[in-house]
């Protein structure tokens, strides 16, 4: 543990820390442009220069240099302050003054850095150096003239996305970022290169010249695109949601995000359902709340009513009909919309136990039919994490890549009774063995066998439980917290024939199988839901009401309201008090505090931020499966109504996953 | 203007390069240039496969070669790298060429010992001859390129082509050595004038002739403190 000064404030830091972190760590903040705490070491932008003694007498680039015993650092020296002045100096030399038409403006490093370290003029007479503008793709906008060549971008496609089609072709001032022969970058999670991009190189497309970042509300919010959970801020203008940027949260997405979770928000001011609709002589006609109302207390129900939930909904309207149901005497609730019954008996048997961050520890890993980068991209980044780490992976399921090394074993679920040795032997000498169960192993039914590896695999330890399962749904944690599951799936509730069927948000419901039931459509978009639904009540998308979610780990998380919803559409939990007075079941509250009141009451892990932590006791299921197994996303790009909705994640998918053509010539 | 790339990347590149493999030869050298570098670091070997393949390319199409793209990925798979690592490392080389070019390709150094020395000589030489910078000529023989220093600047001015420098060029050696390649013979490679490759000119030319030449300078170290211990 070198003790050193900056600035004459001592500091220890751990050993293997650099010079910038013990600035860091004594509160000196150190200029940086290429320099990122989550990439590798690159020294190429030399704005993080100090003065460090002994040593040379000539300023040095903290970030890589290590930091060591006795070492005296100045920050605030006239070398350090000349340096800086003359890095700043260089690297505006070949930068445009275009600030006023940069997407970047506002939230730019090298703006703020010239102001504060830079000497206010330049020297520079010749002509700048320009640079031809390269097509990366629909996510990605380049003005390549402003780049600067830290090569974050480039760490970042090598390291974190693990998709290497970014580079630095020739050298010297003819230097240039590029994607490999100019194509359109394909990891879905392209976007954070426009957050590492210090400069306004590599901007955001969908958001070009929408707004200025001082003009945006910033709202912190809770991903629901998928089951990760990922930590976001919704920056509004007005009524609308104009991106969506991801916040640092360790624990869960570091300080990424995907590409659906960033630009699927153009999807919400698109097909949104702003008027409640009834269904007259077989068309949906809009109508008012009352019409709309009417009709449900027509169907007169009684108890015979069941509600389903879709994929993305937060707790609060879960919790709201469940009241409901339950006051009209049904408990007939379910969240697995495709179908699937596996047992949710213990939900820390269907629960990501090692947790998103733990899974980066693990050392031998075995992957059962999940195609873990479209289902989780970002517990996908924490799984390469491990690989570089020395983890060794091994899957079951069709062979894809997933951007490490991985052992394909086949794909036959029947290999879990018959782990091939190389399996077994890493799984003995490993200490924090993992198991990681995709939907598609669970629909396939091989929850059992799975389960069944806990004991002769040691996927539990002190400390460690490595069973793990990812699920695909941001409402199905929550979900199976609040009950929102029957013994036989969706099976049973067609079996129980409901009057009354309540589709909340649930889009991929087969309806085919309910014609008898007057379907109630509560929800934001009008998707497949919606159109063939009998009632439509038009709901709040994510970004429009407060929530509770829980993600794949079980990590309770909040949510908050950025825009009101559109329309007439309303809060889900007010709709279902609405109704329930129309229904003479009055639900006992007036408020989302009191409604969070009584749902934590009954739930109260829900309550709590953080893992709720489930205790592990695993159902004695039947141990056998076998046959192939099926990976349940089709589409990356088009896996719920927000998304199908969004025009940027149709040209994604268009593009990226279908291979159609929209490279255009530079602008 | 650091323009886009201009590499050749047509569907008449795929087609015509698309199928590239190493002739018998090549594969077994190219095994050989592998098996170098230690296990794990086979792309290391980047470097001389480029090469190699541009030779082979060259062979294939009698000129000095280049690198079409899907020769590099022909390279990239067989190293197990990302094709835009191979592309960075073709792009950052100037003698990987990346477009094709002719038989002979002249590089003249313009750098400034060269310079002093009568490069512009050299360029005009090349000029008469119909050769243009960044072009081949018509008849496919020569494409031209002002490169900076090739470090034979004690030769200077001086020229590469293809695998050899011709040194101490004037006008007139010049237009002799694009003569003599133009009419299919082989110049004199090396300096163009009476001298023993960059010894001085007229001799020595030995380290034994060198002797009488040497001075011992230690007299002078001694007297200005700075003596080596
Ligand atoms: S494009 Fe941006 S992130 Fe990439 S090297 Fe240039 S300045 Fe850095
Ligand atoms: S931050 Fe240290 S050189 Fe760029
Ligand atoms: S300057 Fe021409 S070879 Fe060095």
């Amino acid at each position: 543990m070198p003790k050193l000064t900056v600035d004459g404030i001592e500091v220890e830091v751990p050993a293997g820390a650099t010079v910038l972190q013990a600035c860091e760590a004594a509160g000196k903040e150190i200029p940086r442009f290429c320099y990122h705490e989550r990439l590798s070491i690159a020294g190429n932008c030399r704005m993080c220069l100090v003065e460090v003694k002994p040593g040379p007498p000539k300023p040095q680039a903290s970030c890589a240099l290590p930091a060591a015993d006795k070492q005296e650092v100045f920050t605030q020296s006239p070398m350090v302050k000349k340096a800086r002045e003359g890095v700043m100096e260089f690297l505006l030399i070949n930068h445009p003054l275009d600030c006023p038409i940069c997407d970047q403006g506002g939230e730019c490093d090298l703006q703020d850095q010239s102001v504060a370290y830079g000497k206010g003029q330049s020297r520079f007479i010749e002509n700048k150096r320009a640079v031809t503008d390269k097509y990366m793709g629909p996510i990605v906008k380049t003005t390549m003239t402003r780049c600067i060549q830290c090569t974050r971008c480039v760490r970042f496609a090598e390291e974190v996305s693990g998709i290497e089609e970014i580079g630095a072709i020739y050298r010297g001032e003819n230097m240039q970022i590029t994607s490999y022969l100019e194509q359109a970058v394909t990891s879905e999670l392209s976007g954070n290169v426009v957050d590492l991009c210090p400069v306004g190189a590599l901007t955001s497309k969908p958001y070009a010249f929408e707004a200025r970042p001082w003009e945006l509300k910033k709202t912190p919010g809770i991903d629901v695109m998928d089951a990760v959970g990922t930590n976001v801020r919704f920056d509004s203008r007005g009524r609308q949601v104009l991106r969506v940027l991801p916040r640092i949260n360790e624990d869960v997405n570091e300080e990424w995000a995907s590409d659906k979770t960033r630009h699927a928000v153009d999807g919400l001011v698109r097909r949104r359902l702003d008027k409640p609709f009834v269904r007259r002589k077989g068309k949906l006609v809009e109508a008012s709340w009352q019409e709309a109302f009417a009709a449900i207390k027509a169907a007169k129900a009684g108890s015979s009513v069941a509600a389903i939930a879709g994929d993305q909904l937060d707790c609060e309207t879960m919790y709201a009909a469940k009241a409901l149901l339950a006051a009209m005497g049904s408990s007939l609730l379910e969240g697995r919309q495709t179908g699937m019954d596996y047992d949710v008996s213990s939900l820390a048997a269907v629960n990501f136990n090692s947790s998103i961050a733990g899974i980066e520890t693990a050392d031998a890993i075995l992957l059962v039919g999940s195609n873990l980068r479209w289902e989780a991209p970002l517990i996908n980044t924490r799984v390469r994490k491990a690989v570089k780490r020395g983890a060794r992976v091994f899957a079951i399921g069709e062979e894809l890549n997933l951007t490490y090394p991985v052992q394909w074993l086949g794909n036959d679920l029947g290999l879990l009774g018959k782990l091939p040795e190389a399996v077994t032997e890493a799984f003995a000498k490993a200490e924090r063995p993992a198991l990681i169960v995709g939907g598609g192993a669970l629909k396939a039914g091989a929850q059992g066998a799975t389960l069944a590896l806990v004991k002769p695999l040691g996927l539990i330890k002190q400390d460690w439980n490595g069973y793990n399962v990812v699920h695909l749904a941001a409402a199905r944690m929550g979900g199976l917290m609040l009950g929102y599951a029957q013994k036989g799936g969706i099976a049973d509730i067609v079996a129980a024939a409901p009057k009354l069927l309540f589709l909340l948000g649930a889009d991929d419901v087969d309806l085919t199988a309910f014609d008898k039931s007057l379907k109630v459509y509560v929800g934001h978009h009008g998707d497949a839901g919606a159109a063939g639904a009998d009632v439509v009540l038009p709901g709040a998308a994510y970004t429009e009401k407060p929530g509770t979610y829980v993600n794949t780990e079980g990590r309770v998380q909040f949510s908050d309201r950025a825009v009101f919803p559109p329309g007439d559409a309303r809060e889900d939990w007010a709709i279902l008090r609405a109704l329930s007075e129309v229904l003479g079941h009055k639900l006992p509250f007036d408020s989302l505090d009191q409604l969070r009141a009584a749902m934590t009451a009954e739930v109260p892990a829900l309550g709590v931020g953080g893992l709720a932590g489930y205790a592990w006791s695993a159902p004695k299921l039947p141990a056998k499966a076998s046959g192939p197994v099926g990976y349940p996303i089709k589409d990356f790009y088009l896996t719920n109504p927000i998304a199908r909705a969004s025009d940027t994640m149709q040209r994604c998918s268009a593009e990226l996953l279908h291979g159609q053509s929209f490279a255009e010539a530079a602008e | 203007m650091s323009d886009a790339a201009h590499i050749p990347d047509e569907a008449e590149t795929r087609a015509r390069w698309g199928g590239f493999a190493w002739t018998p030869e090549n594969a077994e050298q190219a095994e050989k240039i592998i098996a170098r570098y230690p296990p794990g670091r086979q792309q290391s070997a980047v470097m001389p496969l480029l090469d190699l393949a541009q030779r082979q390319v060259g062979a294939e199409t009698g000129t000095q070669g280049w690198l079409p793209v899907p020769v590099m990925e022909y390279i990239g798979a067989q190293l197990g790298m990302a094709y835009i690592r191979v592309y960075e490392v073709a792009t950052f080389y100037t003698m990987y060429n990346l477009a094709p070019v002719g038989r002979y390709h002249v590089q003249v150094c313009g750098t400034t010992p060269c310079m002093l020395r009568g490069s512009d000589d050299v360029l005009e030489a090349c000029y008469k001859k119909g050769l243009k910078k960044g072009a081949t000529t018509a008849d496919g023989l020569f494409t031209l390129t002002e490169v900076e220093c090739l470090g034979a600047c004690a030769n200077a001015p001086m020229v590469q082509i293809n695998d050899d420098n011709y040194e101490d060029l004037t006008f007139d050696s010049m237009t002799a050595v694009l003569d003599t390649l133009a009419a299919g013979g082989q110049p004199k490679i090396g300096p163009q004038i009476e001298r023993q490759t960059s010894c001085p000119e007229g001799g020595p030319t030995t380290l034994k002739e060198m002797v009488a030449e040497n001075h011992d300078y230690r007299g002078r170290w001694e007297a200005t403190g700075n003596a080596p211990a």
